[in-house]
Order: structure tokens, then C-alpha cells, then sequence
């Protein structure tokens, strides 16, 4: 079933026989556009209307700021490293789930997506409660002069716990509607797993794993319940972006705040385009494959 | 694969970023509202450190709510000093991380508190509503901001400054309780922090008084021009004692206490004095009391120690789980 | 659709085993530790502590407000998802790329804007103040933080859903004399109700467990505007780990279900 084509034709019959219609249509669209307006558009000229309210100089001295600096690079961190290793998680998981029938598998499944209902603030305050001084492993870290909490592993635990699920769900049901003839045959041809993998698997799910990965990438990067829990706050070494705007917000740093606060909404903005253009391909590859 | 290189670099950087508290750095845990205080000091401090002979070092700092703060250091934040809003709080790194001996408060002068404050009014310009004393905070349509006396230091200061000055005016226990339900049922926001509840008030322009730290409020003041608000100073408040401490068991671990105990001992120079005034804390040192006396209003104040029992008793009977503040709030 | 076990493709155990490990490793054993913190107390504590006035305040707030955030979701979801797929006009492809901003956005960012927007002297709290109620700081600006937050949810799940309802269905109904609303009540629900659930039990799980976007707004008064999350903040803030886990584990049991309950959802839309 091709969403995209079959609306495009069904569009064009509905066009002549409903035009009694078209007052609530229009009326439908309308709504839509201001719900869109009012929810969505809003909340974002307000950020970059309080960002420049002082004019562009004050801006940019926010943003390159060293403080500001050190927060970009610790969240380009945290994301460099969680995203690379929920990704491999993502395509191991969404294999095992997609090519082979086991008991439990629901289970697996259900525990997959955990992570994605659990309050950020229940996330941090797991890795405290294993890896805090006063913790199940406070201990014996604290023995081996170990730091997890309160440093750069901590906020990478934290970033990493509340984007598991990503990769993986966008991938379990493109695989299985994608079904596994392709890689039998190529098996039956002679292939090792690995060719295989790399040379009917991957470029079949190609788009989907980069449409996981931005989804991922943008939840790592925005996190904040889960990684103010093990930051520890300290300016310019365990502070990440998120953090760093509601720092800049608590010092009557109005405009700081929000111009930090607008950096990461042009991040989202570039986020959003990538997924429409990941997205765009993915639909271009379904109606390709069955035209 | 690069993105498997990619990863692995990221690795090896987080490795290398991982252990980054060496020696020549220091790292200061406070409370809210001394962002400002410290950013100062360190520089001075630093001079000083290395007109000593001494390598140029970098002090690191974090603030947050008080009682916040002291828990991640007891849940291993690896301070050098604290420097916090009250000693309960201090107390607890003793009490449950075992950090520093339990007589720490007798290490420094003046109980461990290089400087002072007291809790101070702030309202809109020409005071609309006319607040003048406690008694105006009870007054139906007056809306007051302070931060929870269960996260925030400057808070419980608040709260017991309200408690002293009605228990004197009314004589009993019961009806300080009544007093301060009272007022706190005209308190329309609870931030976690000393900050966030200034934050509230001044930039979002709610309620119609802030009760705060008199440093936060002169602060406010600063940054705002003088233009919007007004200071009023009530008929009785409270010393704020903010003590400061080395954390023994990590300076040791790190072998900082000789620069710990410099930094912390530097707050008590005329210099540290001099700062801590300018930032409007009010000063130890007679001296340098003297040339700033004109910036703070001579105040009636009740004292912790003197009037409370000191925090041992006031913190349980007041704010712990079925304390006081609770009491208040599950009246309803 | 192939399901069937196919002993020709390999990797059945290095990537179930992998799945086990990491999931094990990062998601298991840290939630085993919650549950082995609360083992500490007995149940008459922990239902003393789960039970307390101020725990039921913050959980009936943080359960309503994320139920009307996502009943909200379930309205303008529908309406936004049904405009998206059935009509073309000028800045569909806009408001197409646009709904999933609450994704992207840093929940900290939305928490500081909408906190700009809606507090009492903002662009939009300033006419609820002159019409006499307030936004920000109490329930309703709680309930509208976690619709913008949650927004998404509704609309991606039952887009799909709703492309693929041919609509030669409806339209041969209304020829047959069905008015516009016994189409909606006998072609439209029956099919878009197992993706709105979807999407609203979606909503909700995120909106109880939601805590950047909301600090900034909520207010934070204890009994009145103080959500499941900021307590188990509270709690941990005065060395209460045994009282912060007890909640926690008390939200992950609720989190749990909920999301079984939407496995079980999904698995019937698959099915039918």
C-alpha cells in the first residue's frame, strides 16, 4: 500500500465530488493553520525575538562565549558517542526482532521501548544510585579513583539510557514489512553474513537507520531531566547546552538564555530538515518498489 | 567504516576530557545566589595565588540550591571546598558522606562564615502595595515570592525570619505557625532556588514581594538599574550565616588542601573582605565593615544559634518530612 | 509479510545475545537498582511514603494534566493528521515538517518559551491575566507545556493510518446516504481508534514522566503545581534516596503498564 500515490489519485476524484464540502474544508484548514500558529510557531519566534532583543552583538558574544563553547563540545560529545552506539544496538536489535520468531519476543520488544516512558529524572537517578558515592558501586569507584557521576561518563550513561529506543523502533517495522527473501537468496547464492548484511541489508534499510539516527541525535542533544540529575553543574566542565541555558536563565542573563536557547533550535530546525529529506527518500524507495 | 572511527575517537576524547580535575584546579560547589561573588574572588584569588609563586590555577564552579548542592557532594561531586547557604547542610557531609570531621565549623573564624547577610524585602517601584514590616506579607491580595524551604538555603532563612518575628509579636508557638501558613497561602510560586524565585519576580513580574537574600536583593537592583524595584527593611530579621569548608576526603584524594585551605582562608583578607562587600554580603572584618556601613541598613536581627538552637534542632523541627513546613502546606 | 523462522540467515544469537547485553547492562540492571533501593523499606513505608498527601497531589496533578494534555492531543492531533493527509494547500509541506519540532527541540528551550509566552506580563498571559486567570504557575500552563511537548505523538501515529483508509470506503457510504457524521461514527473510528489510542497512551506515558519543559512553568507549589518528577527532585534533594525511589519505582510500574498496553494496541492494528 503506497500512502503517497493512492491519496495523490483519490485527491483528484474528491476534488469533483465534493465540493459540497468545501466550506468545512476550508474551515478545517483554517483551524489547523492556527493550531499550528499558535502551538508550534509561537513558542519559536518568541525564542529568537527574546534572543535579539538586544541586537545581534550580545547574541554572539553568548554563543561564543567559553562557557557556551565548552557546553556545545560536551554535548557534541555525548551525542558523538550515543548515537554511534544506539545505532549498532538499534540495527542488532531490530534484526533479531524483525528475522526470526522467538518466545518473549513482545517482551523484548516492550523492554526496548522502556526507556522512552521512563521520567528522564528516574533515568538519572538510577546511575546515581549504582554509581554515587553513596551508591551500590560508590565504593569501590571511589577506591579505584573512578568518576562516573558528576563527569563526562555520567552525562554519556544518562544520554544513552534515554535514547535506546530510537534507531531500533524505526527500524523493527521496516524490516519486517521488508520481510527477508532478499538475504535468503543471497545466502543461497553463496554470501557470508556479512556480505550479506552489508550488501542487501544495509542499503535496504539505509533511510530508516538515517531517519532513527536523527531522531536519536536530536533527543541526545536536547536532554536535560535525565543528565541535570548526574551534571553536577559545573560551569564550563560538566554543563551541557540544555543545562547551560537554564544556568544563563537563573543569572538574569535574559537574552544569553535565550540566545543560547535559539542555537539549539536552529540545531532542531537543521534535525527537522534532515528527517524530511531521510524521510522524503524512504517514501521515494517504497513507491520505487512497487510501482 | 568512519563511523565506526568516528566513534572510537569520541571514545578516546572522552577518556582524555574524563579525569580533567587535576591538581591545579579547584573545584568551589555554592549555593545560588554567590555566581557573582565568586566569579570575582577567583580572579583576585588567582592573582594572589600566583603573586605566591605559585602556578596559575582554575577554579571551577557550580551552584545550585543549597541542599541540592551538598547532596551531590555527598553522592561524590568532587569538591575542594563548599561553600554553602547554611551549616545544616554542611552538617550532612559529615552525617551521611562522612567527608569532613564533625567539628569543621570550629576551623575558620567566626563560626566558619567569612561573611554575612540578613533577609531583606524587594518590591515594585513606590512599594504599590505598601509593605513595610511582616505583618503587611498576611494582607489578602499580597503576593509574596520565595523559593522552598525544603531545597533552598536562602528559603529556610526566610521562613524563620518570618517565625521569629511573629513568635515575638505574638508571643506563642501557635500563632507563629498560624502566621506563617498565613503567608506562605499568599505565596503563588515555589521555586527550587534562591534564583529562581528573583527570577520569577523580576523578569516574569510576578507577585508583589520578594523575599530575599539582602545581596540578592541589592543584586537585583544592580542589574536592573534601581529603576523598577525598592529595598524595604523589616522591623526584625535575621543574621544569614553562609559558613564555607574544605571537603577533607577530597582535597586529600587530590592533594588540593593546601590550595583549598588558601582559597577559603583568602575570603578572610582585606581583599576577600572587600569583594565579598562590593557584592554585598555583609562583611567580618570591622575595617572594611566600617567603609561599606553606609550600603547596609542597621537591622534588628535574631541569630540561629541564639534564637533557634542552632540548625541541629531547627532543620528537623521545622523541615524535615512532618516537620513544620509540611504541617503548613497539608493543612489545607 | 515473512515471518518465518529461516535457519539461512544467520546472526540469530550475536544479535540477540547483543541485544540482552546492552539492554541488560544500560536499562536493566540501573531500573534493578531502583527496585533493590525500595527493598530497603517495607511495604507499610512505602505505602506510607506513595500514600503521603503530597505525593497524591503531585500524582494526581502529574496524571491529569498529562490525561487532558493528551486528550487535547487526541482533538487538534486528529484535526492537524486529517488536514495533513486529505487536503493540498499553501504550507502543507511546512506544517508536515514542522509538527515534529517538540521532538527536536531541547525540552529545556520549550520549557524557557513557553514560559516566556505564557507568564503573566507575556504576549499571551497578558490577556489571560486582564480576562482574570493565570497560565503559567498553575495547572493549565502545566497541561499546555506537555501538549506541545507530546504533540507529535497523535498526529504521526494515525497519519499512516488514516492514508490508508481508501476513501472510495467513505465516499461510497455518503453516496449511499450516510451522513457525514455516521460516516465518522462507522467507517472513520472504528479504524483510527487502535492508532489514536496508540498515540494518546504515547502522550501520556511521555507527559507523566515529562519534567524539563514543565520546571520552568509549573510553579512548583507543593499540594497545587508540583509534578511526580520535581518531587522525586525534592526528595533526593534532602537525602531522601529511600522516599525519591519509592515514587520513582511506583511511576515505573504505572510506565510499564501503559506501554504494554500500547505493544498490545499495536499488535492488533498489525493483525487486523
Amino acid at each position: 500500500m503506497t500512502s503517497a500515490s493512492l491519496s495523490v489519485t483519490a485527491n483528484s476524484t474528491a476534488n469533483a465530488t465534493r465540493r459540497g464540502n468545501a466550506l468545512g474544508r476550508r474551515l478545517l484548514i483554517v483551524a489547523a493553520w492556527l493550531v499550528f500558529a499558535l502551538f508550534l510557531l509561537l513558542p519559536l519566534l518568541i525564542v529568537v525575538s527574546e534572543a535579539l532583543k538586544q541586537g545581534f552583538g550580545t547574541f554572539f558574544t553568548a554563543i561564543f562565549e567559553p562557557d557556551a563553547l565548552a557546553a556545545l563540545k560536551l554535548t557534541l560529545l555525548a551525542v558523538g558517542i550515543s548515537v554511534p552506539l544506539n545505532l549498532v544496538f538499534g540495527v542488532a536489535a531490530a534484526w533479531c526482532v524483525s528475522k526470526y520468531e522467538f518466545r518473549g519476543k513482545s517482551l523484548l520488544v516492550t523492554l526496548i521501548d522502556l526507556p522512552f516512558s521512563v521520567s528522564p529524572v528516574i533515568a538519572g537517578l538510577i546511575y546515581v544510585l549504582l554509581f554515587g558515592a553513596q551508591g551500590y558501586f560508590g565504593e569501590w569507584l571511589s577506591d579505584r579513583d573512578i568518576q562516573i557521576i558528576f563527569a563526562v561518563p555520567g552525562i554519556v550513561l544518562a544520554t544513552l539510557f534515554v535514547t535506546v529506543p530510537f534507531v531500533a523502533r524505526e527500524l523493527i517495522p521496516l524490516m519486517q514489512e521488508q520481510g527477508s527473501t532478499e538475504e535468503e537468496a543471497a545466502r543461497l547464492l553463496g554470501a557470508s553474513g556479512w556480505q550479506m548484511f552489508w550488501h542487501i541489508t544495509l542499503p535496504n534499510i539505509k533511510w530508516g537507520l538515517i531517519y532513527g539516527v536523527v531522531l536519536c541525535t536530536a533527543r541526545a542533544m536536547g536532554e536535560f531531566g535525565a543528565v541535570s540529575v548526574v551534571s553536577g553543574h559545573i560551569r564550563g566542565l560538566t554543563n551541557t547546552l540544555p543545562l547551560h541555558v537554564e544556568i544563563l536563565y537563573n543569572e538574569y542573563n535574559h537574552v544569553a538564555a535565550f540566545s543560547v536557547a535559539s542555537l539549539l533550535l536552529a540545531l532542531a530546525l537543521v534535525i527537522l530538515l534532515l528527517k524530511q529529506w531521510s524521510e522524503s527518500r524512504i517514501a521515494r524507495l517504497k513507491t520505487g518498489a512497487q510501482p | 567504516m568512519s563511523i565506526r572511527r568516528f566513534a572510537l575517537a569520541a571514545l578516546a576524547s572522552a577518556l582524555i576530557a574524563g579525569p580533567a580535575l587535576a591538581a591545579d584546579t579547584l573545584l568551589n560547589v555554592s549555593y545560588d545566589p554567590t555566581r557573582e561573588l565568586y566569579v570575582e574572588f577567583n580572579d583576585a584569588f588567582n592573582k594572589h595565588w600566583q603573586a605566591q609563586g605559585h602556578e596559575p590555577i582554575k577554579i571551577q564552579q557550580s551552584h545550585g540550591g543549597s541542599g541540592k548542592q551538598a547532596r551531590a557532594v555527598i553522592d561524590g561531586l568532587r569538591a575542594d571546598v563548599v561553600t554553602l547557604a547554611l551549616a545544616g547542610d554542611i552538617d550532612e557531609l559529615h552525617r551521611l558522606g562522612k567527608l569532613i570531621p564533625e567539628d569543621w565549623q570550629t576551623r575558620l573564624p567566626d563560626a566558619s562564615t567569612p561573611y554575612t547577610s540578613t533577609i531583606v524585602f524587594l518590591v515594585r517601584k513606590g512599594n504599590p502595595k505598601g509593605i513595610k514590616d511582616w505583618d503587611d506579607l498576611i494582607k489578602t491580595g499580597v503576593e509574596v515570592i520565595t523559593p522552598n524551604p525544603k531545597t533552598s538555603g536562602g528559603a529556610r532563612w526566610n521562613f524563620l525570619a518570618a517565625w521569629a518575628y511573629a513568635q515575638q509579636k505574638y508571643g506563642t508557638e501557635e500563632q507563629a505557625q498560624e502566621f506563617v501558613g498565613t503567608l506562605y497561602k499568599n505565596v503563588p510560586v515555589l521555586d527550587t532556588g534562591a534564583r529562581g524565585s528573583t527570577v520569577t519576580f523580576v523578569n516574569n513580574g510576578i507577585g508583589d514581594v520578594l523575599l530575599a537574600w539582602e545581596n540578592e536583593a541589592f543584586l537585583a537592583l544592580k542589574e536592573q538599574g534601581g529603576e523598577d524595584f525598592e529595598i524595604i527593611a523589616p522591623s526584625l530579621s535575621i543574621l544569614a550565616e553562609p559558613p564555607v569548608a574544605v571537603v577533607d576526603k577530597n582535597v586529600e584524594r587530590k592533594g588540593t588542601r593546601a590550595l583549598a585551605e588558601a582559597y577559603l582562608n583568602y575570603l578572610y583578607s582585606e581583599e576577600g573582605q572587600r569583594i565579598a562587600a562590593k557584592n554585598f554580603y555583609r562583611p567580618r572584618n570591622e575595617a572594611v565593615a566600617a567603609e561599606f556601613k553606609d550600603q547596609f541598613p542597621a537591622l534588628k536581627l535574631v541569630t540561629i544559634d541564639g534564637d533557634f538552637g542552632g540548625w541541629k534542632a531547627a532543620q528537623p523541627k521545622f523541615f524535615n518530612d512532618g516537620g513544620v513546613f509540611d504541617q503548613i502546606y497539608q493543612a489545607e | 509479510m515473512s515471518r518465518r523462522t529461516s535457519s539461512v540467515i544467520p546472526g540469530f544469537g550475536l544479535t540477540l545475545g547483543y541485544t540482552l547485553v546492552y539492554l541488560s547492562l544500560l536499562v536493566l540492571i540501573p531500573l534493578g537498582a531502583l527496585f533493590l533501593k525500595t527493598t530497603e523499606l517495607s511495604w507499610a513505608q512505602f505505602i506510607a511514603i506513595v500514600s503521603a498527601p503530597r505525593v497524591l497531589a503531585a500524582l494526581k496533578l502529574s496524571f491529569g494534566t498529562a490525561f487532558a494534555a493528551a486528550v487535547l492531543n487526541g482533538v487538534i492531533g486528529t484535526l492537524l493528521a486529517w488536514v495533513l493527509v486529505r487536503y493540498r494547500f499553501p504550507g502543507r509541506k511546512i506544517i508536515e515538517a514542522m509538527i515534529d519540532l517538540p521532538f527536536a527541540l531541547p525540552t529545556a528551550v520549550a520549557g524557557i518559551a513557553l514560559t516566556a509566552l505564557y507568564a503573566p506580563n507575556g504576549p499571551i498571559g497578558q490577556f489571560a491575566t486582564e480576562l482574570g486567570f493565570k497560565i503559567a504557575y498553575s495547572p493549565l500552563g502545566i497541561t499546555l507545556a506537555l501538549t506541545f511537548v507530546t504533540l507529535p505523538f497523535v498526529v504521526r501515529t494515525i497519519q499512516p493510518v488514516l492514508a490508508d483508509i481508501p476513501r472510495e470506503v467513505e465516499e461510497a457510504a455518503a453516496c449511499l446516504g450516510a451522513r457525514p457524521l455516521q460516516v465518522v461514527r462507522h467507517v472513520l473510528l472504528p479504524a483510527l481508534l487502535p492508532a489514536w489510542l496508540t498515540g494518546f497512551a504515547l502522550a501520556f506515558a511521555r507527559g507523566v514522566g515529562e519534567y524539563g519543559s514543565v520546571i520552568f512553568i509549573a510553579g512548583n507549589m507543593p499540594m497545587k503545581t508540583e509534578i511526580l518528577p520535581l518531587l522525586i527532585m525534592v526528595k533526593l534533594d534532602q537525602y531522601d534516596y529511600a522516599g525519591a525511589t519509592a515514587i520513582g519505582v511506583l511511576m515505573l510500574v504505572v510506565s510499564f503498564v501503559l506501554l504494554l498496553f500500547i505493544n498490545l494496541l499495536q499488535r492488533r492494528i498489525a493483525r487486523s
